[in-house]
């Protein structure tokens, strides 16, 4: 009886603050549209390409505060800007991609941080870089909300496709579908979700939550359809476990989010009923026990 | 009769690299032609230019008297990859690969009705993979990999089909099969472009084979263009040899 109601304690009492509901609110909703999201960032092996379109989102985000306004509609244009030169400096040099991610995204990320000394209140620049959800105001909330609604829209409407694209884009091509359309659509999806995240974890932070979820998943399932609710349930559990783990411990929120996603990433690497390293270790020493070969691993 | 797949005068530089010289191929409706070639001879340029993934410098591209992007966006063309280019661990089952080729005739949402239903199970049970609808793609075997694309293709309608090394990675039996069901869509008046190192498939799967080396050294039917000499001619090698060299 005791631990069930200090169970219940430990989640009644932050609840008591209005701050925390409205940090779990952006935390939970941010962290479900990452988690989607991170199920084709995951197969189509984009990465590199969330944490570029997340640190390259800073020049816009310090221009939008200088002139007060909503720091989504800055971070969608240097985040889609950036999308762009990556694409363009990639088709006409000999450097290869993943060097002219590189190099745009941290020139992106420098112009932001000389920007941000230039603005007066300096506190901003680590809300700005390490998330400061327990202080969200309304409108941040507002915004969260409707982005997310429009990334989840999007999504629901064009799931098929983009799945097709992550698989085959050949085939897209061949049924008469543009690749490169659902490419932009995707890296567009990539950007609005990006500036969702920001709110509860930071732009350094952020690229975890656009692939831990959809990396954890796909070690859990080899269904495309239970990959986005394992992916999202994850992100919802890391969100909740997150908030009350700070409140607690009275530590950094975007850490504990992150954190939690990472144990949870961890475990499905471990204990994964079919992909788990310690199952898939077993089954291959058994195999060997038995003098036969490691084709399980194949 | 209007030709399935026509290519005049097909010329595609990468850059400085010639990739196509002037290559012309006419291939009836309902024939099954053979691509062959060394690696880096241009069969995949091609391919990539009768799809139209790559732009040509000069010459044009018509399949079944119609433009490529035509031709494409009324889902005539199915598209049968190489397996290398295919992500076997991507967490789709063999029916969700079928389904993409219905993926055109359907609205934008994709949304499967019934006759797309009954289109992806008649396309699995003509490749024999009904039982194995409901497998990961990556659990099937080399042989059954290729007829899942197949039954794609024949989901999606496509009366052009263009088969990327179909052999490749393949056991002795599941050729034949293979070999036996392309035959079968033949005989449907599907018309195939096959590209393939496998020469032994040739004579007995295709009508006619095209040998390329940047341009088209030979074009007629397979024991013509498989002759020791025309070989010999084209590449400098002997037939005993063939199957080593061309299988690098």
């Amino acid at each position: 009886m005791d631990v069930l109601m200090a169970v219940v304690e430990w989640f009644a009492v932050p609840m008591r603050f209005e701050f925390v509901q409205r940090a779990l609110l952006v935390s939970v909703v941010a962290g479900v549209v990452c988690a989607v999201l991170s199920c084709w960032m995951t197969l189509v092996g984009w990465s590199l390409m969330g944490d570029a379109v997340s640190h390259a989102v800073l020049p816009g985000v310090v221009l939008s505060y200088m002139f007060g306004m909503p720091f989504a509609l800055g971070a969608l244009v240097f985040g889609g800007g950036s999308v762009a030169l990556i694409g363009v400096v990639n088709r006409t040099s000999r450097v290869k991609e993943d060097a002219v991610i590189g190099v745009v995204f941290t020139a992106m990320f420098a112009l932001g941080l000389v920007m941000i000394s230039r603005v007066p209140s300096q506190t901003d620049l680590s809300h700005i870089l390490f998330g400061n959800v327990l202080g969200v105001s309304d409108a941040d909330i507002l915004q969260v909300l409707i982005l997310a609604a429009v990334v989840l829209a999007v999504v629901w409407y064009k799931h098929r496709d983009l799945t097709m694209y992550a698989f085959d884009p050949v085939h897209a091509h061949a049924i008469g579908v543009n690749p490169r359309l659902l490419e932009t659509l995707l890296l567009g999806l990539l950007s609005v979700t990006v500036v969702v995240a920001l709110q509860a974890v930071g732009i350094i932070l952020v690229v975890a939550m656009v692939i831990i979820p959809g990396a954890t998943a796909y070690l859990l399932t080899d269904r495309f359809e239970r990959m986005l609710l394992i992916s999202a349930a994850i992100a919802v559990v890391a969100a909740v476990a997150g908030v009350f783990t700070s409140f607690h411990l009275n530590v950094s929120t975007g850490g504990c989010i992150v954190l939690s996603q990472a144990v949870a990433f961890t475990l499905a690497y471990l204990f994964s009923p079919r992909q788990g390293l310690l199952w898939r270790g077993r089954a291959v020493r058994a195999l060997r026990a038995r003098g036969r070969g490691t084709r399980v691993l194949d | 009769m209007t030709a399935a797949i026509e290519v005049t005068g097909a010329t595609v530089r990468y850059g400085e690299v010639l990739a196509l010289d002037d290559v012309d191929l006419s291939v009836e409706p309902g024939r099954v032609c053979g691509l062959l070639g060394m690696n880096g001879s241009g069969k995949s340029t091609l391919f990539k230019t009768v799809l139209g993934l790559v732009p040509v410098d000069r010459g044009r591209v018509r399949l079944l008297g119609m433009g490529s992007g035509a031709a494409r966006r009324k889902g005539l063309v199915g598209y049968v990859p190489q397996s290398e280019q295919v992500d076997w661990a991507f967490p789709v089952r063999v029916r969700d690969v079928v389904m993409m080729g219905r993926y055109g005739h359907m609205g934008r949402r994709r949304r499967p009705r019934p006759a797309d239903r009954e289109a992806v199970d008649h396309a699995l049970a003509r490749t024999d993979l009904t039982d194995l609808a409901d497998r990961q793609i990556g659990a099937l075997s080399g042989g059954q990999r290729k007829r899942a694309f197949v039954a794609r293709a024949i989901a999606q309608e496509a009366d052009v089909l263009l088969l990327d090394e179909p052999f490749a990675g393949v056991d002795r039996r599941s050729e034949a099969t293979i070999t036996d069901l392309l035959l079968q869509l033949r005989q449907t008046g599907h018309t195939l472009l096959v590209s393939t190192h496998d020469l032994a498939q040739v004579p007995v799967l295709c009508d006619e084979a095209v040998l390329l080396q940047q341009r088209v050294i030979a074009h007629g039917p397979p024991e013509e263009v498989l002759r020791p000499d025309v070989l010999l001619e084209a590449f400098g090698i002997h037939p005993s040899e063939e199957r080593r060299s061309w299988t690098s």
